[in-house]
């Protein structure tokens, strides 16, 4: 057999683990396994390219490379490692960004190797460079917006269709050029409408649709990457990025379907009719509010027989996790029900809020999904909602609502409903919660961890 | 480059692989699938290696350079953070890490 025989026996076994990798991390059991998985496949490719470049002439830039790839991994590990749980979105979305950008530059690379040719090979490059460069910025924009560098909210102009419209012609125009001329001005001004297409696809997706434009974004990188592939005739390229791009197709679908919005619904939502979200949020300002102190709440919560905690974001950046799983414990010490309302997006993407509390210990089996606790709403006796809020407000089942549709955990079907919150301010979706202003709603102000604990005092006090 | 139909039917039967491999995911792991799965299209890797190791003249090496240091940061990262995410759900009763 041939080294290149070897290298290509090498890729199979990598593409192999990738599919194992994606079976393994769709099952509870063997998801941690499946992860592992797929980074041996990794380092087989990497590998097995090293072997595949010996035969090769160039081995001028050898250093270049190892330096490169030692670069990569620290500043790749060292932000993963260091990155907090409640900020995993904007990470996963910045390492998104990177592969979209990295996949854009290779096909550039390539296309100037290959000799600019047309046809076929600049077909594969026109795809690459474009997806590569939307997903990039568009994972960017994401990031920023995760990271509340920017707003969260919708961002719409005058003439943003006619924008939008006018870059996607000139994509097409330039696509065309390129693989009927092979110009690399031409793909370098592709890449640059490309970057400018990301940005016009984001900015008018706000508050809770974010992750699931990036579970999109994310599709889109893995299919960059086939393109790449496909320019290269690199086989493993094209399978594991069609993977990614089919799988997260799938994914971003099941995601919206989680929350009752379809994807050319976020998409493109906020271009027709004007966003309702802006005009609403004044509303609250003035209106009467019942607030409680710790003492009034714990006295509820202490004689109550059934609670359950509704946790959100809020309780996340707070770091409150620990404190209110002791107050659980407490709770239960007097002989109280406690169960966790888990909101299939509750936190900033679907399944976050199981990560942050499996982080403080809170048992598997007091987290309840949605369907499952949703029906015992009536029957407690107190909801204790922490630094949680779209994901609880009545308005998604109002018609005209920004998040009509949504599905909701039913906390106003609870006897009393209690709010931790830092003050009024409206969640992520940034529209009101009409059940602030419910008479059977207390409203606790302040930081998740401090109220909490205060809370944690006085119930022991009882 | 290779035959462009052949290619094309690599894609196709990966694509259904890909459709076909994950159907039922609880929601509770939406994240770490899409983490892993953005961490395994960091395998654009390989292929920056190659441009890099082809590369000549300024511009070429620079954004090769670039290229694979970027893809490096995608798949290292992205596999770190997956892990870090899914060690979470080790100590589950009943479930065997």
């Amino acid at each position: 057999m041939t080294t290149e025989d070897w290298v290509n026996l090498g890729y199979l076994a990598a593409a192999v683990c990738f599919v194992l990798a994606l079976k393994g991390l769709s099952s509870p059991k063997y998801a941690r396994r499946g992860s592992q998985v797929g980074s041996v496949g990794v380092l087989i490719a990497v590998v097995a390219v090293f072997f595949g470049l010996q035969s090769d002439d160039e081995l001028g830039n050898l250093a270049l490379i190892a330096i490169a790839l030692l670069i990569g991994t620290g500043v790749g590990a060292v932000s993963a490692r260091r990155v907090r749980m409640t900020a995993m979105p904007q990470m996963v979305a910045a390492f998104n960004g990177v592969g979209g950008a990295a996949a854009a530059l290779v096909s550039l690379v390539e296309f100037e190797q290959a000799g600019q040719e047309t046809g076929w090979g600049a077909l594969a490059v026109v795809f690459a460079g474009l997806i590569g460069s939307v997903s990039a910025s568009g994972s960017a924009l994401t990031f920023l917006k995760l990271q509340e560098l920017m707003t969260g909210r919708p961002v719409v102009f005058p003439g943003m269709q006619v924008a939008m419209g006018a870059s996607a012609l000139g994509a097409v125009v330039l696509a065309a050029l390129v693989i009927a001329t092979g110009g690399m001005t031409a793909l370098v001004a592709l890449l640059v409408v490309g970057l400018v297409v990301g940005v016009l696809l984001v900015l008018p997706v706000g508050g809770a649709d974010v992750p699931i434009v990036i579970s999109l974004l994310n599709a889109f990188t893995g299919l960059a990457v086939a393109a790449s592939g496909a320019a290269l005739g690199n086989v493993l390229l094209i399978i594991a990025g069609t993977l990614v791009g089919a799988s997260g197709t799938m994914l971003t679908q099941m995601m919206a379907s989680a929350m009752g919005r379809s994807v050319t619904g976020i998409l493109f939502g906020a271009f027709s009719g004007p966003s309702s979200a802006g005009s609403t949020a004044a509303v609250g300002e003035g209106r009467p509010v019942r607030t409680a102190s710790p003492e009034d709440v714990s006295i509820m919560l202490g004689y109550a027989k059934k609670v359950i905690f509704v946790p959100g974001y809020g309780l996340a950046v707070a770091q409150g996790q620990h404190t209110l799983q002791e107050l659980a414990q407490v709770l239960e010490s007097r002989g109280i029900e406690v169960s966790y309302a888990i909101h299939p997006v509750a936190g900033r993407m679907p399944g976050h809020m199981n990560v942050l509390l499996a982080e403080a210990n809170v048992p598997y089996e007091a987290l309840r999904e949605m369907d499952e606790i949703n029906p015992e709403f009536p029957r407690a006796d107190v909801a204790l909602v922490v630094g949680a809020n779209d994901v609880v407000n009545p308005a998604a089942q109002t018609k005209g609502s920004p998040i009509y549709g949504m599905p909701i955990l039913h906390v106003d079907e609870a006897q009393q409903v209690v709010f931790l919150k830092r003050s009024m301010r409206p969640g992520f979706a940034g529209i009101e919660n009409e059940l602030l202003f419910n008479p059977k709603t207390s409203l606790l102000f302040g930081d998740a961890k401090e109220s909490l604990t205060k809370l944690l005092q006085s119930v022991k006090n009882l | 480059m290779t035959d462009p139909i052949v290619l094309l039917t690599i894609f196709v039967l990966a694509a259904f692989l890909g459709f076909e491999v994950i159907s039922k995911v609880s929601s509770t792991l939406h994240t770490p699938l899409m983490s892993g799965a953005n961490a395994i299209h960091g395998i654009i890797v390989v292929g920056a290696i190659i441009v890099l190791a082809e590369a000549e003249g300024g511009w070429e090496v620079g954004v090769a350079f670039a290229a694979v240091i970027l893809a490096t940061i995608n798949v290292v990262g992205g596999f770190v953070v997956t892990d870090r995410m899914l060690e979470m759900f080790k100590s589950r009763p009943g479930g065997r890490a």
